[in-house]
């Protein structure tokens, strides 16, 4: 749930979504779901030519399971306070773990 | 929504797909009860596959599938899978500049309606009205039967270029992430 919780920082930023099939997407981050489905809104695509198909999209809804790689602005990024959270998940984990 | 923070709860399990999230004043509010102690957020519904799919039903959508298809129809049903039913469905195929055509062509092949498991979607977009009156940039409209041929042809080769690719990679110790399935 970390990463679901931290994309959900991002919702209103613009973001690059790099797809499976190569293709890349930039627009503004409207929604996010548990499977990491995105939602864009007012996009544009790198290298139009070659996706012709998206020439008279504005918003995007795409698969969670298709996407490679998001492309975040790294001013929205809070590292230290993502690392506390990635810590505080772990030792969540480490005690479930235990308790077993 | 600039009060979100990464310690916030992750959405409640097990609520159903449901209305509109705050739309309008008339009926109920969804029965979310405010999570204690601290400032109100967007309710977890709003992260929902639900809400990003509802404000997409009825209207026309480009929909890209896994195989490289693209259809174009109205989307009626949907579910958290984002599984799929679309009515009015064209298949819209395209044949990039090449050799054979120095412009883009396209060509729509009705299909009627048209069910898609979820687990086929690429993405799903909602296409502007004022622009889709237009050929795509580059692109022009051709005969349904010529498009088909020249795809055909044109996958055929694509195909074998990718089957070259993947064999030499293999051959290297690289296994890739769609092992000879072209996705366009």
């Amino acid at each position: 749930m970390l990463f679901f919780s931290f994309f959900k920082t991002l919702i209103d930023h613009e973001v690059t979504v790099e797809l499976k099939n190569d293709i890349q997407i930039r627009g503004t981050l409207k929604s996010v779901d548990q499977y990491l489905n995105i939602k864009l809104e007012n996009i544009s695509v790198v290298q139009e030519i070659k996706y012709p198909h998206l020439s008279a999209v504005k918003n995007v809804f795409i698969r969670g399971s298709v996407v490679r790689y998001v492309h975040l602005p790294a001013a929205a990024v809070d590292v230290p306070l993502l690392e506390d959270a990635t810590r505080r998940e772990a030792a969540n984990e480490a005690r479930k773990r235990n308790e077993k | 929504m600039e009060n979100l923070t990464i310690s916030d709860p992750p959405p409640q399990h097990g609520i159903p797909p449901q209305g509109p999230p705050q739309q309008g004043g008339g009926g109920p509010m969804p029965q979310m009860p405010p999570p204690m102690g601290r400032p109100q957020q967007l309710p977890a519904q709003y992260f929902t596959t639900a809400a990003q799919l509802l404000d997409l039903t009825d209207k026309k959508l480009m929909l890209s599938l896994r195989d490289g298809r693209k259809m174009i129809g109205i989307l009626r049903t949907w579910d958290s899978y984002a599984n799929l039913v679309l009515q009015s469905t064209v298949e819209r195929i395209f044949v990039p500049p090449g050799p054979t055509n120095p412009r883009g062509l396209y060509a729509d092949i009705p299909v009627g309606i048209f069910l898609v498991r979820g687990e086929n979607v690429v993405l799903l977009g909602e296409i502007d009205l004022d622009k889709d009156d237009e050929d795509p940039p580059g692109y022009d409209q051709a005969d349904p039967e010529l498009v088909k041929s020249l795809a055909k042809q044109r996958k055929a080769d694509d195909q074998k270029k990718e089957k070259n690719k993947v064999k030499k990679l293999a051959d290297l110790g690289f296994l890739g992430e769609n092992m000879g399935e072209l996705l366009l």
